[in-house]
């Protein structure tokens, strides 16, 4: 299963960015070999508007299922539902960690976005 | 003619000029006479006040306008028909709002994130995207005696002011004398209230609260280019500042208006400083022919 984490940097061992949108980087991992393909989110992070949407879409796209993250607003829920992206919302610490717990079963997916919209 | 009165900072007075203005000309300075007959004003033959506030309206609250029409707004926003769309994406190519997603082999869109300009609709070579509507709020006609009036009341949830102050904006008559309360700040709100008006009246407050804000408002209308002069209120308070900044950009100061117990009375009970003081009709008379003359000789410089 591919698992999307928001990274603060390229591997593993980086810190989760809490942001989903605007993560630096968002890492799509393999929960089986740990294998990471990073996808630089400079350009979205940048975005003048619906940056969670179209992060929300480039993972979709990378075959993701599963998206831990720190916050995620509702248009950005709204596209990962429709992309059937289940979302764990609240994850720290490193990107490794997260995984892990995920994997252990005791992650809590999310039944709604976390934040507000951003205007 | 078209004077949009604007402030950069709030709470300066906008609203306090617009609607002495508006019922100064109107009323002609003393009697029900038009201004046309009046003061022999080649423009115009009628007086009207939009108030493009549209998010805090409250001209309303001074002049108790007789509402004769109210209308809800929408903006056009797009409807897909999934079943002729091919998920080829133009639509969410050209999309600078990110208002359509194509996500696995759905297309989604965010109407709270549309701006309404339609391009999805022009590029869909399936033609499969329609329009439908997203409500703005409400605009409201109706008249003061002779006074033409107008007002937008933004939906609670609207995060975009500019499409319905277009539509408020959009009753201006040719041949009258058009006042526009516009919103504070210097954004997008303001500039529509701003944009195509042949007059600004800056209206601020001597203080560096005033002049910070002021200077963004009078850098902004330079861009667009339009004539300005300034309403300092509150004018016995404050530094010198605002009256130093006005000399040095060449801003005229067309009216001064002091912090007033009368002026503070008469506000606090939603009155207008022409009505408590009737003598102050001519001052905004002489205000809008300040403007006019302005105007005419084509900017201040």
């Amino acid at each position: 299963m591919k698992i999307a984490v928001t990274s603060k940097d390229k591997n593993l061992d980086a810190p989760i960015d809490p942001r989903f949108g605007r993560a630096a980087f968002i890492l799509i991992v393999d929960s089986e070999t740990l294998e990471v393909d990073v996808l630089d989110n400079t350009e979205n992070a940048d975005a003048f508007k619906g940056a969670g949407i179209q992060a929300a879409s480039m993972i979709s796209d990378k075959g993701a299922e599963v998206l831990l993250t720190g916050y995620c607003g509702p248009n950005a829920f709204k596209a990962l539902n429709a992309a059937e992206i289940k979302v764990v919302n609240d994850v720290s610490g490193t990107v490794r960690e997260a995984v892990k717990t995920f994997k252990e079963g005791k992650s809590v997916f999310a039944d709604a976005a976390n934040v507000e919209g951003h205007w | 003619m078209i004077i949009s009165i604007a402030s950069g900072k709030g709470g300066t007075g906008k609203t306090t000029v617009a609607t002495n203005l508006a019922v100064s000309l109107e009323t002609g300075g003393t009697g029900k006479t038009t201004i046309a007959t009046n003061l022999a004003v080649s423009l115009g033959t009628g007086v009207q006040l939009l108030d493009c506030d549209v998010e805090e309206p409250n001209c309303h609250l001074f002049l108790n306008p007789v509402i004769h029409e109210k209308e809800t707004a929408y903006t056009p926003v797009p409807k897909i028909d999934e079943a002729k769309c091919t998920l080829c994406r133009k639509c969410v190519e050209i999309c600078r709002f990110r208002a359509i997603m194509v996500i696995g082999k759905t297309v989604l869109t965010f109407p709270e994130l549309c701006h309404g300009c339609g391009g999805c609709m022009a590029v869909c070579p399936e033609k499969a995207i329609s329009e439908t509507g997203r409500e703005l709020g409400v605009v409201e006609k109706g008249t003061v005696d002779d006074l033409h009036f107008a007002h937008g009341i933004i939906r609670v949830g609207e995060a975009m002011s500019p499409p319905l102050i277009r539509k408020v904006r959009s009753l201006t008559q040719p041949e009258t004398i058009t006042i526009i309360d516009a919103p504070p700040g210097t954004s997008c709100p303001v500039i529509t209230a701003m944009k195509g008006a042949d007059f600004v009246l800056l209206v601020t407050e001597p203080t560096p609260f005033g002049l910070h804000d002021l200077r963004l408002a009078v850098e902004a209308v330079k861009i667009l280019k339009i004539p300005a002069g300034l309403v300092i209120n509150r004018c016995d308070i404050g530094d010198p500042g605002v009256r130093e900044y006005a000399k040095q950009e060449n801003l005229p100061v067309l009216m001064e208006i002091p912090f007033d117990r009368k002026i503070a009375e008469s506000y606090s009970r939603g009155k207008l400083i022409v009505e408590a003081m009737p003598e102050w009709r001519k001052n905004f008379l002489k205000l809008y022919r300040d403007i006019e003359k302005i105007v005419r000789q084509g900017g201040a410089n």
